[in-house]
């Protein structure tokens, strides 16, 4: 079931939670709301689930006016993060409320737990109490209750925030393939860009209440709309320069830049990700910066540099793999040249090209 | 010989800690319960039975447990009603009610009993609206629930209150997303996650109503067979110098409601079991 968003805006006192969103949901995907606290994905979750209504705007499920619904007629799964569960329930009656709610015949309550435990793989603990599980059998003890009334969509509150980073990377694959064998649309809510990339079909990156990009996990990551979409979606070095005929200069970089072909020289900046950043010994050419190693941090898959550069006053980080990193043989203190693989130039906001 | 029954623990004193508690408790619980038992064995096994079960004592233990019951019923419908609002709505003076509840801990049991007499006789202020109504609000059983209700009553609401804050609001809101109406969401979770915290209330209640003397002496008339309770009657047979009888019916009541507590503090263990 698809979900349409037109123009829901959002405000709680003074607080302007949501700003004009408008975004489609396709039916089947896999969708995640990215975004820093404050940002208002918790908010536009809840609008779509009915437990929060919008002070303007429609939400539409398919081709059906749901804004006037509440959450009970919406038939949504809602996941929360703290997950929720009847604490004087056992497993099984937890996945069975809401069929029980519905006077579903005994019988098929019965069939139906047994289907959605075996689907969370939660076999065998129908008995026991949420106290008595971990975090994470309590989390697909609330995903399985969500799903039990076959819920148009499944709408989940940063489902694994409240979990341990190992938990938290099996359970996100774990979603993947679940939605890859049920198909329901699902929207997810993380400030985890690494947790959005790696489970979602479309990312929604939200700042302040308005939606700063939509697009794959590819298309965001490489081809960031904004400079916020570029911080946020992990490290970035920032270059302050000048743009002028179609070149962008950073210190010795030069980038090009066609857009721009004014010959009056305007402030700019450049965003490079650390893995984008060449180190070497020598200078690759008469553009490399010349820059002094100033802390190694071997960070799992690679050495993370961090340099500074004596010319511009900045400091870098540089992702350096393995194998090169055990070629240079880094130590603090010696003088290296950086430079870099793609820059992302961005004017201020207020111009226009 | 003892360290073989300790557990071993982190924290240090515990022999010291263990001695201070059972000296506490034998000097202020054991020795006076101890001394009323000793001084009921004084009698022979008849001369108990004529003083602890006549027929006088039969109807007096009823009224007791009667009227403790009926009291803790209606102080577990009222108490968990006044922590709902209390806890739920905001309203101009809830915190000036959330003071006024603790009251009956703090006021003379003997005022209140004047009191509520006051009130509900046939010239009070209640009572001349009531009486004609057929409601004898003083002097009668139904005077000795009155009072024993409002001193009570705190003793529920203060122990739902905290279980109400508690409660999550994703609770309810998971029930509303999974279909639930507000009725079935009140009836199927949010009233058995109050149900400890409504048995503590109500277990306190009802030993408070047990051992309730100086509100009731004045309420209730205290006419043997029909508006005495045990704890008069036991003040009645001290005046008549019968102190063993007296003792005989103490122990009755003293057996009667431990073992009473004790049910009670079992069921409410029981429904406690999966709240953590």
């Amino acid at each position: 079931m698809s979900i349409s968003i037109r123009g829901v805006h959002k405000r709680f006192g003074q607080f302007q939670a949501l700003n004009n969103i408008n975004l489609e949901v396709p039916t089947g995907k896999l969708v995640a709301l990215l975004g820093p606290s404050g940002s208002g994905k918790t908010t536009l979750l809840r609008i779509i689930s009915g437990l929060e209504t919008a002070d303007e705007g429609t939400i539409l499920f398919q081709d059906q006016d749901v804004t006037e619904r509440s959450v009970r007629d919406r038939e949504v799964g809602f996941v929360f993060q703290h997950y929720a569960l009847f604490r004087h329930m056992t497993v099984f009656e937890n996945v069975a409320f809401g069929l029980r709610v519905r006077r579903t015949p005994q019988a098929q309550v019965v069939e139906r737990v047994r289907e959605l435990l075996r689907l969370v793989r939660l076999e065998g603990l129908e008995q026991r109490y949420p106290a008595e599980l971990s975090g994470g059998q309590r989390q697909r003890v609330a995903l399985a209750r969500a799903l039990a009334v076959r819920p148009r969509m499944l709408l989940l509150d940063e489902p694994f925030g409240a979990l341990d980073a190992k938990v938290r990377q099996e359970l996100r694959t774990w979603l993947r393939r679940l939605h890859e064998e049920m198909h329901v649309t699902t929207v997810f809510v993380t400030h985890d860009q690494e947790e959005a990339f790696e489970v979602a079909d479309q990312v929604v990156v939200l700042r302040g209440g308005q939606i700063e990009q939509v697009g794959t996990p590819t298309e965001v990551f490489d081809h960031p709309a904004t400079p916020f979409v570029m911080d946020f979606l992990g490290n970035v070095n920032v270059f302050q320069g000048r743009l002028e005929n179609g070149e962008m200069h950073l210190g010795p970089f030069r980038v090009d830049y066609p857009q721009y072909t004014h010959t009056e020289s305007r402030q700019a900046t450049g965003y490079v990700r650390p893995h984008e950043l060449e180190l070497a010994r020598e200078p690759v050419s008469t553009r490399s910066l010349s820059v002094r190693v100033i802390q190694l941090n071997p960070a799992g898959s690679v050495l993370k540099v961090r340099v500074h550069s004596d010319d511009l006053g900045i400091e870098l980080t540089v992702d350096v793999v393995r194998e090169q990193a055990a070629q240079l043989q880094l130590r603090v203190g010696d003088a290296v040249f950086v430079s870099p693989r793609n820059v992302r130039v961005f004017l201020p906001s207020d111009f226009t090209i | 010989m003892f360290r073989r029954w300790i557990r071993p623990s982190p924290l240090p004193g515990f022999l010291p800690a263990l001695g201070w508690t059972s000296t506490v408790l034998f000097l202020l619980l054991a020795v006076p319960l101890l001394a009323c038992i000793v001084e009921a064995a004084s009698l022979s096994g008849a001369e108990f039975l004529a003083a602890a079960w006549s027929a006088r004592a039969r109807a007096a233990y009823l009224l007791t447990f009667g009227a403790a019951l009926a009291a803790a019923v209606a102080d577990v419908l009222l108490g968990t009603l006044l922590a709902w609002v209390l806890v739920r709505y905001e309203f101009p003076g809830r915190r000036w009610i959330d003071t006024l509840i603790d009251l009956p801990f703090a006021m003379p049991t003997a005022v209140a009993g004047l009191v509520y007499s006051a009130l509900y006789v046939k010239t009070g202020w209640i009572g001349r609206w009531l009486t004609p109504l057929g409601f004898q609000g003083a002097y009668s059983r139904t005077a000795i629930v009155l009072v024993l209700t409002f001193l009570g009553l705190p003793f529920v609401v203060r122990t739902v209150q905290p279980v109400l804050e508690s409660l999550e609001g994703d609770i309810e809101e998971a029930a509303s997303s999974l279909g639930a109406s507000r009725g079935q969401t009140f009836w199927r979770i949010l009233l058995p996650s109050m149900w400890p915290g409504i048995m503590t209330g109500f277990a306190l209640a009802f030993a408070r109503g047990l051992g309730e003397y100086g509100s009731v002496v004045f309420v209730s008339g205290n006419m043997p067979f029909k508006t005495e309770i045990a704890a008069v009657l036991v003040v009645a047979r001290l005046e008549e110098f019968k102190y063993a009888e007296a003792t005989a019916v103490a122990v009755v009541l003293l057996a009667s409601s431990l073992s009473t507590l004790w049910l009670i503090n079992w069921l409410e263990a029981r429904s406690r079991r999966h709240a953590s």
